[in-house]
Parts: structure tokens; sequence; C-alpha cells
């Protein structure tokens, strides 16, 4: 699994130091609809820089490289076991040389491991898939933004949200009004709704990994992440919170089934540098 | 301080006139500063996160203690990547943090240790503004995410101090800094574009919710 760890290596440098075209082109689009001489534009223009230098100096585009968080698919038979080792000394491998700031730190000693692993620490989840490829998938998530995330369950009389997609429409705009520019906007918003917390927290994070420019097969919620981005847009926290028309770029919906007597809603946040990445091998 | 044209975004020219600040600031040039005005900083900053402030706050070391004079000076919450070489530390990385988690500190380090300008991203709370107005202090705004760019403007590592305790993002970093872009968002007359915002856009979500 040599080969597979260097090329999990070079996934990490290439997710912590570039965007993935989608999002580039939606901050380039943002950025000239923003009003010349605004803050709002001069922003957008110091972050386009900021990515064209990263790109070309192969250095982080944002000091926190975040919680790595993995999707990996694979084919049967093969070992989780030893991916999961593998995936973890690509880790060391890549704080060291790309480099990444060292996150993960010690509950009990509060002490910081200084390479990325630990308990918990990268987040992976596997999946295994009748194909006969391995899909790795892997998201830099900062946690200024994911801080700024949350969960809610309905109903919730304080925002007149009933147990329904318009009470999830309101849901989502309470946490971006609640979010101000705390978490580097524009942001892209991801949404779960099901059964159990747990189960939409992770089911809202996957979102962000669809790409901006995808259609929602669903076409209830295709309308609503259309409607919910125009409305977000016109909250008026804009780029970085100086005010302005973009407040974010994208929302993703995913859902599940739901108990009767349960109906969670979870919102993952993710800033202006969603950073993801796949590996097919 | 003067007034210049902000170029050098590449082929972009926002066209805004920016104030160049000379670090370190008196009370008076910070009287001067006002919310929504765009700064180049230049001089001797320090930085600074949880750890560093959870000390300062509750251990309150005395000035002479600390290794590095933060009077008049920028405290910049960030916590950098950084390399080290023979020749000493590289700033390869060095956007803002988020500010709002240090609110319960930061008043009294702005009055215990004469600092003028704090730095960060997302803003700051009652607390800190009054702090500003009362000792003459403001709030800077860089760009979050913008890591790279924000590290080509620091010219040099000077010192670090509390690295092996709290390590590379908690250590307190001397950098000296030319042409460092930020926005006032909240100044000494106690205004804030934050509060601004939070009112403006809590607006817009009732009338969203009663739709």
């Amino acid at each position: 699994m040599l080969k597979l760890r260097d090329g999990i290596v070079e996934l990490y440098r290439k997710v912590a130091t570039s965007l993935p075209p989608d999002v580039e082109d939606a901050l380039k689009a943002a950025c000239v609809s923003e009003k010349k001489g605004s803050n709002a534009r001069h922003a957008l223009e110091i972050i386009l820089e900021n990515i064209r230098i990263a790109r070309e100096t192969a250095r982080p585009i944002c000091q926190d490289t975040g919680v790595p968080v993995f999707y990996v698919k694979t084919p049967i038979g093969l070992s989780q076991i030893e991916l999961e080792k593998t995936i973890i000394e690509a880790t060391r491998i890549a704080t060291e040389k790309v480099p990444l700031r060292p996150n993960a730190v010690d509950i009990i000693t509060d002490k910081n491991t200084g390479d990325n692993t630990g308990m918990g620490f990268p987040v992976i989840y596997f999946r295994e898939v009748p194909d006969s490829t391995l899909s790795i998938d892997l998201m830099l998530k900062g946690s200024g933004c994911e801080n700024v995330g949350q969960t809610y369950k309905l109903p919730k009389e304080e925002l007149k949200a009933d147990r329904d997609l318009d009470g999830v429409r309101k849901c989502v705009l309470d946490a971006v009004y609640r979010a101000q520019g705390r978490g580097c906007p524009p942001y892209t918003i991801g949404v779960g709704i099901g059964v159990a917390k747990d189960q939409v927290t992770r089911l809202a994070k996957e979102q962000l990994m669809r790409r901006l420019t995808d259609t929602n097969n669903i076409e209830v919620l295709f309308k609503l992440e259309k409607r919910l981005l125009k409305e977000i847009n016109t909250l008026g926290i804009g780029p970085i919170g100086f005010g302005g028309k973009t407040t974010a770029l994208g929302v993703k919906i995913g859902v599940n089934h739901r108990h009767p007597a349960s109906y969670f809603v979870d919102i993952s946040v993710c800033c202006w540098a969603n950073r993801r990445g796949r590996l097919i091998w | 301080m003067v007034e210049k044209q902000v170029t050098g975004f590449g082929s972009q020219v926002s066209g805004k006139k920016a104030k160049i600040i000379n670090l370190p600031l008196s009370k008076k040039d910070v009287t001067g500063l006002n919310v929504g005005d765009v700064v180049l900083i230049n001089g001797m900053i320090v930085t600074g996160r949880d750890k560093i402030h959870k000390f300062l706050f509750y251990e309150r070391p005395s000035k002479k203690d600390i290794p590095f004079n933060l009077s008049g000076t920028v405290f910049y919450h960030c916590g950098p990547i950084v390399k080290k070489s023979d020749s000493g530390y590289k700033i390869i990385a060095s956007g803002p943090t988020t500010s709002i988690r240090v609110e319960t500190y930061e008043h009294r380090i702005i009055s215990s240790y004469g600092i003028r300008g704090i730095m960060g991203k997302g803003g700051m709370c009652e607390r800190t503004l009054d702090a500003m107005k009362k000792n003459g202090c403001v709030y800077f705004h860089t760009i979050g995410g913008a890591a790279a760019y924000l590290a080509d403007r620091v010219k040099r590592v000077v010192d670090v101090w509390k690295l092996e305790e709290f390590g590379v993002p908690e250590a307190m970093w001397l950098l000296e800094v030319e042409n460092f872009p930020a926005i006032v968002t909240m100044d000494a007359h106690g205004r804030s574009l934050h509060s601004d915002i939070v009112e403006k856009s809590g607006l817009a979500l009732k009338k969203l919710i009663n739709k």
C-alpha cells in the first residue's frame, strides 16, 4: 500500500493548496457582482489573489488546514483495517511535507500530537460498494466554520418552524443569521434532515462534498436549495461579514426517513475555502 | 497617517484609499481611525490565540515578564503554519482565527498591556468594544482564509514566546509585517460594523420567516 499512501499524501497537498474549479468560479462571479470599491469586493479580490498564490506556490490556502474528513468507498474484499493504517500514515507524512498545521489536541492532557493523528482524528467513514475501484474523498474542514454549525429539533416555536420543509427553510436561515461573518463567508451550506442527531450531522456534512453546479435529483429539494440560496443572499452579511450580496455560494440538502416523533435538521457550514478532492485507485 | 491608493491585487484594483499604519500606535492615532477605514499595517505585531489569552488573563504576567513590548502594538488572533530551517523560522500561512472565542479575556488584556489594535476575523462584542473606547484601541478585521496572501506580508519572524509550552499555533510570535491589509470594523468611538450587520440581517431574517 506504499503507492497508495503516496497518492493520499498528494491528495492532501492538492486539497490543502487549491480549490475545486466550481468553487473558484463561484467566487469569481461573486466578486464582479459586488459593488466596485466596496469592502465586500475588496475582500473577494484578496481571496481570489490568495487562491492564485496558494496554487502557484503550493502553500495551504488557509493556515487552518482543518480536520481531515475521509469518505472512502471500498470494493468488496479490500481490508478497511489496512486502509485505515495507510490513511493515518499518509496523514503524518502530509503534515510534515505539505505542510499542514498540526491540529489534533488531546482532550485529557491538552497537548497537540503534532502530526494530525489521534483518537478519531482524522475522521474516516467507510462504505463498501459493489465496484472494482477504490474511491477516496477528502474534505479539509476548517474549524471556524465548523463552530458555527447548528442542530435543530422541529417544531421550533421561536422560528414559527413546523415539522415540514418550510420549517427546515426557517432553521437554515436562522443558522446563517447566527453564524454572521464568523465562519468566513461566502458559505456553502450543507443540510441534513432525518431521524437521529448523529445521522443528520453526518448527512449535512456529506452534502458539502457535492459540486456547487450539481442538481438535486429530488425536485422539491432542488427548488428549496435554489430558494434558500436566494434568501440567504438577502441577509446582507456578505463576504467575510463586511456586508454585501454574497453570503452563500450554494445550499445542498440531503434527506433520510424520520421517526414519527422526531424531526432533526442539521446545518453544516463551510467557509469560502471549500476544500475537497477525490482519489480514484 | 498617509493615504494611498490600494493596488497590488494582481490585475484587479479595488480603488479604495488606504490609510498607512506605522506601529506602534498612539492613543491619538487610534482615535483618528473609523469603522470602514481600509488600512495597510507596517511594523511589529504579536500573535496570540486561545491559550495565550487564557494565560494573560489568569496569570496576569507583568509587562517585564513578557519578552516583547505590547504597548501600542497590534495583537493578531492567528495560529500560523511555521517552518523551521537553519536560517530561522518562516511563516508559510498566517490568516486570522475567529476572535469571538477570546471575548471573555480581551477587555482586560487591552487595558493591562496598552494594546492599540486587536486583529482577527468575525469581530467581537460589547465588553471588548467598551474596553476599546475606554483605552483607545480598534479592531482590525483582516481577510479570513487568505493565509498565503497574508503570509507574504510578513517580512520576518523576529522572535517567539511560549513555543515549548503552547505549541506552534498557540505560541506568541513577534512578526514584522509590511502592507498588511485590514478594515477597521470596531473603533475607539464605540462604533461596530458587526452590530450594524447583526441588526440589519435580523430584520431581513424576520421578514423571511414571516413569509
